[in-house]
């Protein structure tokens, strides 16, 4: 595919960092293990990661080494970190969501059906503006995968998965085939157990102060910004199609000056020259929003859902501890099977309070991202919409001055 | 006649609206700093006037609608859609519509030129009122005119009309002066549903946009009317405008017999349109109707996106403010207390902002929409006068044809030898000889006017586009420095967050 060679030839790393930035504002650049997706290819059904280590860990073969990875592997590194007990106690940094370019691509094929009742400096325009817009879901869709594998190696813990190590370092496929219809039946059903299980354990009351009110808070949080999330899409969608309504007005503006026989010609024209240029200001003001504002709700909403599987688990514990211990009062006074009880409850006990530390730091950490994170981004929208405006006032200003000079 | 004591006075709360809207709109536009020079001339106040497609054949059923009352006294049909009866003329100076007064020489057009300078006459259109119930209501607006000019019998009249008054008026001004090639303006479209609702007493935010819509429309309409100097002191304009009576235009009534003739004359203009193949010998006219064709297209094609663009707009401030609201609880829930605060703050700047662009919508809709739609309907008015000058070409082609006729007629008459027939014979001939005579001298008189109203037009269009683009650049800037304002108050906001 002709876009494929696109991609891979513009490919920004600058945009990346960027946006890794965006997401994971304290995590510092260790020298022992640096992770990177320095390379992607989009084909005509999936997307090929090339992701980059660099390390001083003796756990790998070399200082520096790439592998070629796919969606599916990913996944399959988030799931399996999610289903290690030894890792209950922790936010597992949520997984990035699946490469999607169908609306893209549908775009584009209707434009190339349609070309025949379009003029050829429209039918060119648009198709640079339906490539610039693949382009941006690509180059997204990369920033995320790397988000992923960024947070993992900044992780304490996760970092030395072997797991992990193993999809940083083998240079074979993984064979990790996407789930069958059998086994996503099977994860349908466990979300359902869960979910139910998720009530139960979120009724009972927390004893400790600081989960109990996570607890409250995460709820409400999440809620709040899948809604924020799903509204800053509605906004920046109807931004998007204003401009695209301009870019049409300036070619009509266009056309009429070409044809008019009367001074509203170099009128015309003019005008339609300030509106091409003032459409991709807009365009920039979308997708700077789209970045800023809705890509920071969108990771928010998948990492608030990540902290409330943290405490999902450890209420799990919790009531797993407590079912334990009433199992050991009843061993104790029936005098039966006492030890068996003991050593139970010890484990359950042990399990609950391992999970209750991690968590707690874990979740003060998140807090902390969370701000810096909103901070950033925020700061920077602000800049950014500074910027465009500024940019869009200086464009008008000096376009009404040679208007209004003419007359 | 309709009877003064008969205006049911029913202020509709909607009115209070309708002015309120008015003057929002008015605000808007106003509030933009504009450097020209506040004179008050028609210009300023809103350049561009409307109305409908004269041959819109949805017309007929939209006049049903809204005129048809059944106990309305006047159902009389006036079988002839000619030019009006004699009106008590208000004015003290009568200028009747004939031919050679408005044959100008050169000279003529400057004054023409220099008159229009010191054009001063203001027209609003204002206060919208409901009169009567259900079906049977109908909008009544104050029409104002201030004026020095001395054709007008006072500095300032004030009367009330109703719309389907200013279709009568653009009825007979139409029938009066397109024949002779004047670009009459065209009256503003009827709409079934936008009155219906208003009947109906519906005081929701699109019925009072509606009339609000409407009542502008209506204003541009007469400015663009006053402006062209014969329609100005035209006396069904002055009467219009001056007299607190009007006889009830019931020839706009679609099933009225002038309804119908109408709709017969359109069918047969049609067809007529079809077999004339006029031998067109100026090159000018040929040119100029390509023009108007392509203006056509383009301005139709704008006006789509335009309105496109006041859609899609009005949509992200309707966007914006949900996720304003929604941004706002978000604060409320997050418990890091300078972030809640500043997410509150961005919540409040996306408020505004959504204010911003509903009233940047405005703007585009009353400044650059409402202009297109003018503009395509007045440019229809042109392509009309240009068909005119064909049929008066067909007309003298006719009469040349008839006049052969006679001819050989009355030679075979001669060959036959019946003397009292030749009389007669020789008689018809010299009528017709008179018919193509007089043929000629209207193809060239229309053309003459075409030529002329043309240029007028063309001039007219290019300050009315001028002025208004002007205009609308103006508030686009002005949206640009109050976002700027906003965002400047926010960074330090966001840079707060600890």
């Amino acid at each position: 595919m002709l876009l494929c060679n696109v991609a891979a030839d513009h490919f920004n790393n600058c945009f990346l960092i960027l946006m890794l930035g965006a997401v994971n504002v304290d995590l510092q650049t260790d020298a022992t293990l640096q992770v990177d997706i320095s390379d992607a290819l989009s084909e005509r059904d999936k997307v090929k990661f090339t992701v980059h280590t660099k390390s001083t860990l003796p756990n790998f073969k070399q200082n520096e080494f790439s592998v070629v990875r796919q969606h599916e592997e990913f996944i399959w590194l988030h799931d399996s970190f999610v289903e290690n007990e030894e890792y209950a106690g922790y936010i597992i940094p949520p997984a990035p969501p699946k490469p999607d370019f169908d609306a893209s691509r549908e775009k584009l094929q209707k434009l190339g059906e349609g070309e025949g009742s379009m003029t050829k400096e429209e039918f060119t325009k648009m198709k640079q503006e339906l490539e610039a817009e693949y382009l941006a879901i690509f180059k997204k869709t990369v920033a995320m995968h790397e988000v992923f594998l960024c947070r993992v190696a900044a992780h304490p813990v996760l970092r030395k998965d072997l797991n992990f190590h193993v999809f940083l370092e083998y240079n074979q496929d993984l064979s990790v085939r996407g789930k069958n219809k059998k086994e996503k039946l099977e994860d349908f059903f466990k979300n359902v157990v869960k979910s139910a299980d998720g009530v139960l354990v979120a009724g009972v009351k927390d004893v400790d102060d600081f989960f109990e009110h996570e607890k409250t808070f995460l709820l409400e949080y999440h809620n709040r910004v899948k809604d924020s999330s799903a509204k800053s899409d509605r906004m920046i969608r109807s931004h998007k199609s204003a401009a695209d309504d301009i870019n049409r007005i300036a070619s009509t503006l266009y056309t009429l000056g070409t044809q008019d026989s009367t001074d509203l010609c170099k009128f015309f024209l003019k005008v339609s020259e300030l509106f091409e240029k003032t459409r991709k200001i807009e365009a920039r003001v979308a997708a700077d929003e789209d970045l800023k504002l809705a890509d920071l709700l969108k990771y928010y909403l998948r990492e608030s859902q990540a902290a409330k599987d943290l405490l999902y688990r450890r209420g799990r514990a919790l009531v797993d501890y407590e079912n334990a211990n009433k199992a050991l009062d009843k061993a104790r006074a029936k005098n039966k099977d006492v030890l068996q009880a003991e050593t139970t409850q010890q484990v359950c006990c042990q399990k609950f309070e391992k999970i209750s530390e991690s968590a707690k730091q874990e979740l003060i950490d998140f807090k902390t991202r969370r701000v810096a994170a909103f901070r950033k981004n925020l700061v920077e929208l602000a800049e950014l919409e500074l910027k465009h405006a500024k940019g869009n006032l200086q464009l008008l200003q000096s376009c009404l001055g040679v208007l209004k000079g003419d007359t | 006649m309709r009877s003064t004591g008969s205006y049911a006075h029913q202020r509709c709360v909607a009115c209070a609206q309708n002015i309120s809207n008015q003057k929002l709109v008015q605000g808007i536009l106003d509030s933009i700093p504009s450097p020209e020079a506040a004179c008050l001339s028609a210009e300023d106040i809103s350049p561009s006037s409307n109305g409908p497609r004269d041959d819109d054949p949805d017309d007929l059923f939209a006049e049903a609608t809204e005129e048809v009352s059944l106990d309305s006294p006047e159902r009389q049909p006036i079988l002839s859609d000619g030019p009006s009866p004699a009106i008590t003329p208000v004015t003290p100076v009568m200028i009747s519509p004939r031919v050679d007064v408005f044959d100008r020489s050169p000279d003529q057009d400057e004054d023409e030129e220099e008159n229009r300078d010191t054009f001063d006459i203001q027209i609003s259109v204002s206060d919208p009122e409901k009169v009567g119930d259900g079906m049977n209501a109908y909008m009544v607006y104050k029409v104002t005119t201030k004026t020095s000019l001395s054709i007008f019998s006072r500095d300032e009249v004030c009367v009330k009309r109703r719309f389907s008054d200013f279709l009568g008026l653009y009825s007979k001004l139409a029938s009066k002066y397109m024949h002779m090639g004047y670009i009459v303006p065209p009256a503003p479209e009827k709409s079934i549903v936008g009155m219906t609702k208003v009947k109906v007493g519906k005081e929701d935010l699109s019925s009072v946009e509606f009339v609000e819509k409407r009542r502008s429309a209506l204003e541009r309409y007469l400015l663009r009317t006053v402006k062209h100097p014969a329609l100005l002191k035209d006396p069904d304009v002055l009467q219009f405008l001056e007299s607190s009576e009007l006889p009830r235009a019931v020839s706009t009534q679609a099933l009225s017999g002038a309804g119908i003739l109408r709709m017969v004359n359109k069918a047969a203009d049609a067809v007529n349109k079809m077999t004339i193949k006029m031998n067109e010998s100026d090159a000018w006219f040929e040119e100029k109707q390509q023009q108007f064709e392509n203006l056509d297209v383009q301005l139709r094609k704008l006006h789509a996106s335009v309105e496109s663009l006041v859609c899609h707009r009005k949509e992200l401030s309707v966007n914006t403010a949900s996720f304003a609201k929604s941004a706002a609880m978000l604060g409320n829930s997050e418990d890091h207390t300078a972030l809640s605060r500043a997410l509150s703050q961005l919540a409040e700047v996306e408020e505004k902002i959504d204010q911003l662009h509903q009233d940047q919508s405005y703007a585009d809709f009353y400044l650059i929409s409402e202009l297109l739609g003018d503009y395509v309907r007045l440019i229809t008015a042109v392509k009309g006068v240009f068909d005119q000058r064909m049929k008066a070409w067909a007309k003298w082609q006719d009469a040349q044809v008839m006049l052969q006729r006679k001819r050989e007629a009355e030679a075979k008459l001669q060959y036959a030898n019946k003397p009292d027939k030749l009389q007669q014979a020789t008689d018809e001939i010299r009528e017709w000889e008179g018919k193509v005579q007089q043929g000629e001298r209207d193809f060239e008189q229309i053309s003459k006017n075409i030529r002329r109203e043309v240029g007028r037009f063309e001039k007219d269009r290019v300050k009315d586009f001028r002025v208004v683009i002007i205009k609308y650049l103006e508030s686009l800037v002005h949206t640009q420095q109050q976002l700027i304002k906003y965002w400047e108050a926010f960074l330090p906001e966001a840079k707060a967050i600890a």
